[in-house]
């Protein structure tokens, strides 16, 4: 339009590498702001996890009652109210549930916006996403734990990697979790309509990441397939079990290295199913 | 700017054909059309609902895949090219959004200025010269989803510009809109299309758009180019004149004949007849027809657009 010198494609002044830093940047800053909007939804979104943390925790610590040596699965009493706390606050951190803005996207025909942008749309999302993330862990994920905090006895970390490591992996799983969540949502590419993918990820993820009960109460053999053969048990399952210490150091650190495994796999493989659909993309509507 | 060398689009639909059969039907949406557009034209480009317009559109705009054919825009391929070629064009799909739904209007072109990576002060100048031109401080601060159509149309415009886009693809920017949200969007691309350095490509059912903008006007049917030339070509084409239309005192009498025109309608029991200018002139037949019967009234009405048109979407 005006100052047509000014010549297009304007490329920033910054290098290559920090222009896209920045651009990432910026739009994990519009995921965040998306999020920000909505303080009531967020209030009630903190109660209710607050409420189920109540529950799930008297139910677990019933188990414990009941269980030989009160340590069922390997967690006593203080550990497994840290898993139920903790799990409490990290759930719309990692945010399993309710995405489908990608899948609403390609079925209403709107993803063509996002084609348009000289930004790959994995990226795009991806950015969104951590912007999201990281919304709900300044938001949705002290709450819980310090009401668990007040009413249960929770487990103090013993070493000093803990924490640290429980921060990466909580980063790794929100990026998994990410790449599921695309995946799932871009079958509507092929099927329209991801509504049925989109439950059975609800479900599965549910019951197989480690939200509704500790993995650890499965046998043995089941869980480590599923740890190997899966991406679900990193998506709650390991941060949990890094923060309440249930696993000696070493396990501790290779459970976050197979989360990295399961990240970079996830993207890589969200990336690869992008490519295909645009080749066959009809974007929908006129 | 564009080329389009027998671009194909089809698809395949799959036809009921018993209980549980379905036949697989191949649909020509796009259809051999070849076009090339040079820089700084304004085109129209029209054609009844499923035309084949926007087709077309997003297989400019690198969203959709051609089944043959070559296109190019800007020297770039669009499909494999895609996001190189998104620094360089500006869409506005007037049924759909691309701003953020949930941010006020100024994040989200803050927003663009990073993901197109537009230095400040470029970015700063566009933005202050589409807020002029388009009104927009009023609602600078207010999230997209309360935008009313008009004023989402006007944000949308000024986020496909904010890049500085050397084409700019409209597909119906003006649907919906109320006659002074169409103006201030007319006025704007007017003024646009005045420095002519943008290439633009519109879409539209409203053909007042094409005429207040567009020199050149291509009008598709069934994903073919019927027509590809200026409007005045087209009327020549089909064959549209002026007419007088006049209000007698009495009706007119049998077997009577103006010089260089037709009489095209008799209404209102004979009072109002209507005759359309072959090579006569409008004084001329005036004179003529006020000579030979008493006339209350009457008007010559300039051809319409849209009469052509409708003759030429008819004629399938």
């Amino acid at each position: 339009m005006d100052q047509r010198d000014a010549s297009v494609p304007t490329i920033s002044r910054l290098g290559p590498f920090r222009a896209s830093v920045a651009t990432f940047g910026a739009l994990i800053g519009s995921g965040f702001r998306r999020y920000a909007t909505y303080r009531q939804a967020t209030l009630a979104g903190t109660f209710t996890n607050v409420v189920f943390g109540f529950l799930r925790c008297y139910v677990l610590l019933a188990v414990a009652e009941g269980a030989a040596g009160n340590m069922p699965a390997g967690y006593d009493a203080e550990q497994l109210a840290t898993y139920v706390w903790a799990g409490q606050g990290l759930l719309s951190v990692i945010g399993i549930w309710g995405w489908t803005e990608l899948a609403d996207r390609i079925r209403t025909g709107d993803i063509a916006a996002d084609l348009l942008r000289p930004i790959g749309p994995v990226t795009a999302f991806l950015a969104a996403d951590l912007g999201r993330a990281l919304h709900g862990m300044l938001t949705r994920f002290a709450a819980p734990l310090l009401a668990g905090a007040i009413f249960f006895p929770l487990h103090t970390p013993a070493r000093w990697q803990t924490v640290p490591l429980f921060a990466v992996s909580i980063a790794l799983a929100v990026i998994i979790c990410f790449g599921c969540k695309y995946l799932v949502n871009a079958t509507a590419y092929w099927l329209q309509d991801a509504r049925g993918p989109i439950m059975l990820w609800t479900l599965g993820s549910g019951v197989l990441g480690g939200l509704y009960f500790p993995l650890r109460l499965l046998p043995d053999g089941f869980v480590t397939a599923l740890w190997l053969g899966t991406p679900l048990p990193s998506l709650l399952q390991t941060p949990l079990d890094v923060i309440a210490e249930r696993d000696g150091p070493v396990t501790q650190i290779a459970l976050v290295a197979l989360q990295l495994l399961w990240a970079v796999t996830m993207l890589l493989l969200a990336g690869l199913v992008q490519r295909r659909a645009e080749r066959r993309l009809v974007v929908q509507g006129g | 700017m564009i080329q389009m060398q027998d671009l194909k689009k089809d698809f395949v639909v799959r036809v009921k054909a018993g209980r549980l059969r379905r036949k697989k039907r191949v649909v020509a949406a796009v259809d051999g059309v070849s076009l090339s557009i040079g820089r700084g034209e304004m085109v129209g480009y029209i054609g009844p609902n499923g035309a084949g317009k926007s087709t077309t559109l997003k297989m400019l705009t690198g969203v959709l895949t051609p089944s043959s054919g070559t296109v190019s825009v800007c020297g770039l391929t669009p499909v494999p090219q895609r996001t190189k070629l998104a620094l360089r064009i500006g869409v506005v799909f007037g049924q759909r959004s691309q701003l953020w739904w949930d941010l006020p209007l100024r994040e989200s072109f803050a927003l663009l200025r990073h993901v197109y990576r537009v230095p400040p002060a470029e970015h700063a100048a566009r933005l202050e010269r589409c807020r002029e031109l388009l009104d927009l401080d009023e609602f600078m601060e207010t999230p997209v989803r309360q935008l009313s159509l008009g004023q989402r149309m006007r944000g949308e415009l000024t986020a496909a510009l904010l890049h500085g886009p050397e084409v700019l693809f409209l597909d119906e920017p003006t649907i919906g809109l109320d006659v002074v949200s169409k103006q201030a969007v007319r006025s704007f691309l007017a003024e646009l299309g005045a420095a002519g350095d943008v290439t633009l490509v519109l879409t539209t059912h409203d053909l007042a758009d094409i005429e207040r903008l567009c020199e050149r006007l291509v009008v598709i049917d069934h994903g073919r180019v019927v027509h590809d030339g200026s409007i005045e070509a087209l009327h020549a084409r089909y064959g549209s004149r002026r007419s007088l239309v006049a209000d007698l005192a009495a009706p007119l009498p049998d077997g009577f004949t103006l010089p260089g025109a037709t009489l095209a309608a008799v209404t209102a029991n004979g009072h109002r007849v209507t005759f359309t200018l072959d090579s006569s002139t409008a004084g001329a037949a005036v004179a003529g027809l006020v000579a030979a019967v008493p006339v209350r009234d009457l008007s010559v009405v300039e051809p319409d657009i849209e009469d052509v048109v409708s003759r030429l979407y008819s004629e399938r």
